[in-house]
C-alpha cells in the first residue's frame, strides 16, 4: 500500500484495532493540549450537569419513592418516559428554545457550554430521579415510622431515608453521569462542536470518523472508555467500603 | 432485605438488557444474511435489488439532489437499490479505501485523482459543478457585500475580526475554504474564527445563529435559505468553482452496480436529471452538468 495514504484499513482488522490502541497511548503520553482540552471540557460539562440533575432529581426521586401525593403516578410516568428519551430529542427541544428565533433566543446561549449543560440536565435528571425513586422505595417503611415516632421532623426523616438508600442514590448519580458523558446527539446539536469552545470527546470522535481518521476516532473512544472505567471503579470502591461498615 | 431487593432488581434489568441485545443481534445477523445472499449469486438473473453503497458528501445530501437523482437511477436500473452514506469527502474516500462503499461522488479533485492513482478507484469522471458563495448577516459588519474577489472578501472579514464559521472537517468545502485563505495569504485564527467540524447545513445554521459569515455551496444555501437570515454577500470568483467527480471503487462488493451508476450519471439521461433539479423551486439549476 502506498505510504501517501495513511488510513487505517490497509492492514488486517486486528492491525486496525492495534494501531488505534498505539495511537491512544501516544495521544495520552504526548500530552496534546487539544486532547486534554476536550477531555476537561467533557468532564466539566457533564459534572455540572449531573450536579444540577442531583439537586432536582434526588428530591423528586424521594417524593416518588416514599409518597402518595397528587400527581405521583403522572410524575412517575414522566420520569420513566424521560429515562427513555432519546438524547438527541432533548437536544432538539433545547435547540429550538435557545435558537435566535426561539422563545429564549435573546439569552444568546446556543452553541455555548451552558446550552450543553442545559441539554444534559434534561437527559440526566430523569435517570437520577428514576433510579433514586427505586432505591428510596426499597427502604423499609418501618425505618421511617420509627424515626417519626422518635419525633423526627419531615426533613430529618427524608435525610435519614436518603442516607439509608445512599448506595442506590449513588447508583442513580452514576447512571445519570454515564448517560451524558457518552452522549453525542444533544451536545452536537446545541453545542455545535466548535473547536476550543464546545468540542467534547464524543463530538470529536464523530468529527475524526467523518474525516476518515478512524484510528484517532477509536483512540478517543478508548480514552472515553478509560475515563468511564476509572469513575465507575472509584464509585464502586466507595459503595463497597460503605457496605463493609454496614455489616 | 434491602440489598436482596436491589440485587434482584439489578439482575432483572441486566437480564432484560441482555435478552434485548440478543434479539437485536439476531435480527442484525439475519438481515445481513439476506443482503449478502443475492450478492453471492450475482451471475444468476437477479430478482431482488442488490444493494449499492454510494458514499457522497453532506453538501450533496443537504442540497436534496439525491431525492430525485437516486429514484431516477433506480428506475433505470431496478436491479440496484442505492444506499447513500453522506459524509465528508475525507471519510467518503476512506470508505472507498476500505471497500465499504461501492461508488463515490465527491468534490476534491486533487484527492480524488490521488485516490485513483493509488489504485483504489478504477477511474474518475467529471459529473457536474456548482459554486461556492460567501454568506453572512444582512448587517454585513465586514462590508463585503457585492464583492467578487473571494480572497479579498475573506481578508476584509479577518481584518474586521467578524465571526466566521469554518466547516473544519477536512471536507471538500473545507479544503476549498482553506485554499482561499491561502490565496489571501492569511492564516485564520482567533476568537472570531470558529472551526465547527460539522456538515454544511449545520454550519449554515451555526453562522445564522452567531450572526457570522461562512462559505457554502450554493445548492445547500438555496435549500435552507428560507429558514435563515443569511444572505449571499460575495460570489462569482473562478476560485469558487466546485467540481464533482464519480469514482467506482476497485474490488468493491458491487462492482457492476458501481460501474452502472458511474456510466449512468455521466450519460445524457443522468445529466438531464441534474440539469433540471432545482429549476422549478429556485428558478435556476443547483448543479451544472459537465460530463465530457
Amino acid at each position: 500500500m502506498p505510504a501517501a495514504t495513511p488510513l487505517y484499513f490497509t492492514g488486517s482488522h486486528m492491525e486496525v484495532i492495534w494501531s488505534a490502541v498505539v495511537e491512544a497511548v501516544q495521544l495520552i503520553t504526548s500530552g496534546a493540549p487539544y486532547l486534554f482540552e476536550i477531555i476537561f471540557l467533557s468532564l466539566r460539562v457533564s459534572t455540572v450537569a449531573v450536579g444540577i440533575a442531583m439537586i432536582i432529581g434526588i428530591p423528586v426521586g424521594y417524593l416518588i419513592g416514599v409518597g402518595r401525593f397528587f400527581g405521583r403516578r403522572l410524575t412517575l410516568v414522566i420520569v420513566n418516559t424521560g429515562m427513555g428519551l432519546p438524547p438527541v430529542v432533548a437536544g432538539l427541544i433545547v435547540f429550538m428554545f435557545l435558537s435566535r428565533s426561539g422563545p429564549l433566543g435573546d439569552l444568546r446561549l446556543l452553541f455555548s457550554t451552558p446550552a450543553m449543560v442545559i441539554a444534559q440536565v434534561f437527559i440526566s435528571t430523569p435517570l437520577v430521579a428514576g433510579v433514586t425513586a427505586a432505591a428510596i422505595a426499597s427502604v423499609p417503611l418501618e425505618l421511617r415510622l420509627q424515626a417519626r415516632s422518635l419525633g423526627a421532623s419531615w426533613w430529618q426523616e427524608a435525610l435519614l431515608t436518603v442516607t439509608e438508600a445512599r448506595r442506590g442514590v449513588m447508583a442513580a448519580v452514576v447512571a445519570g453521569f454515564g448517560g451524558i458523558i457518552s452522549e453525542v446527539g444533544a451536545v452536537m446539536i446545541v453545542g455545535g462542536n466548535i473547536e476550543g469552545s464546545t468540542r467534547v470527546m464524543t463530538t470529536a470522535i464523530v468529527l475524526e470518523a467523518r474525516k476518515g481518521n478512524f484510528g484517532t476516532a477509536l483512540a478517543l473512544g478508548f480514552i472515553l472508555i478509560g475515563i468511564a472505567f476509572v469513575i465507575n471503579g472509584l464509585l464502586t470502591t466507595l459503595q463497597q467500603s460503605g457496605a463493609r461498615y454496614e455489616r | 432485605m434491602i440489598h436482596r431487593f436491589k440485587a434482584s432488581a439489578f439482575w432483572r434489568i441486566a437480564a432484560l438488557a441482555l435478552s434485548l441485545a440478543l434479539v437485536f443481534s439476531l435480527a442484525a445477523c439475519s438481515s445481513t444474511e439476506e443482503t449478502t445472499d443475492p450478492e453471492a449469486t450475482v451471475t444468476e438473473p437477479v430478482v431482488e435489488a442488490t444493494k449499492l453503497v454510494l458514499a457522497s458528501t453532506t453538501s450533496t445530501q443537504d442540497s436534496g439532489l439525491f431525492d430525485v437523482l437516486i429514484p431516477a437511477f433506480e428506475e433505470a436500473y431496478p436491479e440496484y437499490a442505492v444506499d447513500v452514506v453522506a459524509v465528508g469527502t475525507g471519510e467518503a474516500l476512506a470508505l472507498g479505501e476500505s471497500k465499504d462503499a461501492d461508488v463515490l461522488l465527491v468534490h476534491a479533485k486533487a484527492s480524488e485523482e490521488e485516490f485513483v492513482a493509488n489504485g483504489f478507484g478504477t477511474e474518475r469522471h467529471d459529473v457536474m459543478y456548482n459554486d461556492f458563495i460567501i454568506v453572512g448577516p444582512e448587517s454585513d459588519p465586514a462590508g463585503i457585500a457585492g464583492m467578487t474577489d473571494a480572497a479579498a472578501a475573506l481578508t476584509k472579514i479577518s481584518e474586521a475580526e467578524a465571526t466566521f464559521v469554518s466547516r473544519g472537517d477536512d471536507s471538500g468545502t473545507h479544503t476549498k475554504e482553506l485554499s482561499i485563505w491561502a490565496a489571501a495569504d492569511i492564516e485564520p485564527a482567533g476568537d472570531w474564527y470558529l472551526s465547527a467540524g460539522q456538515g454544511m447545513g449545520d454550519v449554515l445554521k451555526l453562522a445564522d445563529e452567531k450572526l457570522g459569515y461562512t462559505m457554502s455551496d450554493r445548492a445547500t444555501y438555496l435549500n435552507l435559505m428560507d429558514t435563515m437570515d443569511l444572505v449571499i454577500l460575495a460570489e462569482g470568483d473562478a476560485i469558487m468553482f466546485n467540481q464533482y467527480g464519480v469514482i467506482p471503487v476497485v474490488d468493491a462488493t458491487n462492482m457492476e452496480g458501481a460501474q452502472a451508476f458511474a456510466d449512468w450519471i455521466v450519460s445524457a439521461e443522468g445529466q438531464a436529471v441534474i440539469e433540471t433539479y432545482g429549476v422549478e423551486k429556485f428558478g435556476q439549476p443547483l448543479f451544472i452538468p459537465n460530463a465530457s
